[in-house]
């Protein structure tokens, strides 16, 4: 059997999607078995060049890291898209948007200018801003294009598999990397994980009803080791996550932020966090509600943290 | 934009509003003919997601209506709309969503008058707000 060929990228992501494909750990000699990767610039030292020279569809599996945030992610999205037979957004910036896609409460002119003129650290007499087309002496330099908002990989081309996290934890990506490596592939568009309905039924901390009078941020309160973390007021996002991470973090202390999406059937996962939270809220008067909510400081940055660019309003509407 | 008509969804409860809605009517009330009424059972089977899906589908604005508190045919509903719509409220300004857009009220099914006045404030506020669009170009202007 010829070995499959495999293709690695990452668009706007910060890495993390690259240490977690290594976190197989001596699996990964199992993967070098089977397959052949052809690209992978974080630590193959192969050129955009070589990819444009391949024919169409041989590659057989790309996964794709990060979102799509300039023309670059963009091209190479739809540059592998076009050599690649399998199509997969690998964890959350590409399934969608992530950290990267916070930007969408900004537009880009913001971002630029905050980033290069209005920090307090910054020292840029000359408001030098990057341009897109620079000349020198030497000749023309380019740099990609800065778009105003953060899109996923399936809003820029067509995608046959999303694999959940920020990033995935190891046994997701290697459900997904034996189901490649075997051929018995589900069905196109499914989201690879382990099968549990949200985080809660991974997380063995003990749940009750829930009725909450205030909520806490993560630094403000040592929670019980055993109770569940949502009834002890942090805004733990189990209740509206994808489960199959093996609930890491609540296991840790730390509440679930979501990086696992939307759990099945829901799309949009902000939305949905804060219905099954304000439906726990102890309190049925207006002052008194108000009062609770103070403690939620960023609701829409709490709520939309990974997905935002795949939200219904997936983005801020910046007034001219 | 003189030409602009609000377009307005309503989610208004079986119980309550919707028939305050119906009394609006069979009273020959005059009120502002931009609402798109959608009836549910209780203004708490309204998710928070309902009315960003309807700003995405193209509304102007959003307006759900529930029985006053303490007269909920399931009891406590419209306590769980209200908190919902709450904190909803407190997140759709950070969208850029402006806060005369959406709006949460009691409307009993003997109060025609106070729909059609909830429904002709909320169509002059957006209309004044102008069309509500959540495309924006992708390049850089």
């Amino acid at each position: 059997m010829p070995k499959l060929q495999v293709a690695l990228y990452w668009a706007a992501s910060c890495g993390g999607c690259e240490i977690a494909t290594l976190a197989i750990g001596d699996k990964i000699l199992k993967l070098a078995e089977v397959a052949d990767i052809v690209f992978w610039p974080v630590a193959i030292d192969a050129k955009y060049a070589d990819v444009e020279k391949m024919t169409d569809k041989s590659i057989d599996v790309c996964l794709f890291n990060g979102a799509i945030r300039n023309s670059e992610n963009e091209h190479l999205a739809k540059l592998l898209r076009q050599k690649s037979k399998i199509m997969i957004a690998y964890g959350s910036c590409a399934v969608e948007g992530c950290i990267p896609g916070l930007a969408n409460f900004f537009n880009a002119s913001m971002i630029l200018d905050n980033t290069y003129l209005d920090t307090a650290s910054t020292d840029n007499a000359g408001k030098t801003i990057p341009q897109t087309k620079v000349s020198i002496p030497e000749g023309e330099l380019d740099l990609p294009e800065f778009y105003n908002t953060v899109k996923t990989l399936a809003q820029t081309v067509d995608v046959d598999y999303f694999i959940p996290g920020c990033p995935p934890e190891e046994r997701t990506t290697w459900l997904a990397l034996e189901a490649l490596i075997s051929g018995k592939l589900p069905p196109k568009g499914t989201v690879i994980a382990h099968p549990a309905q949200a985080v809660c039924n991974d997380c063995p901390r003990v749940k009750h009803e829930k009725k909450i009078k205030a909520f806490h941020r993560p630094y403000e309160i040592i929670p019980e080791p055993d109770k569940c973390l949502l009834e002890q007021g942090l805004l733990c996002y189990g209740v509206a996550t994808r489960g199959g991470c093996g609930a890491p973090c609540p296991q840790a202390n730390m509440p679930c932020t979501g990086c696992y999406g939307p759990v099945e059937g829901v799309r949009d996962q902000g939305s949905h966090f804060l219905t099954a939270l304000a439906s726990i809220i102890d309190a049925t008067e207006p002052e008194e509600i108000e009062k609770i909510l103070d403690g939620i400081v960023d609701p829409a940055g709490t709520f939309y943290r990974y997905s935002l660019p795949d939200a219904m309003i997936n983005r801020a509407r910046i007034k001219p | 934009m003189t030409d602009f008509e609000p377009k307005i969804v309503a989610f208004l409860c079986n119980w309550c509003s919707y028939r305050g809605a119906d009394l609006a009517g069979t009273s020959r009330i005059k009120c502002a003919p931009n609402v798109r009424p959608i009836r549910v059972m209780c203004s708490g089977r309204v998710e928070p997601a309902f009315i960003l899906r309807a700003f995405e589908l193209g509304a102007d604005g959003v307006l759900v209506l529930g029985c006053h508190p303490g007269d909920c045919h399931y009891a406590e509903g419209n306590y769980k709309a209200l908190r919902r719509m709450m904190l909803l409220k407190k997140m759709l300004p950070q969208l850029g969503i402006e806060e005369d857009r959406f709006r949460l009220d009691w409307v009993s099914a003997s109060e025609g008058d106070k729909f059609a006045t909830v429904v002709n404030d909320i169509t002059e506020k957006v209309r004044a707000l102008g069309p509500f669009k959540t495309k924006e170009e992708t390049k850089v202007a």
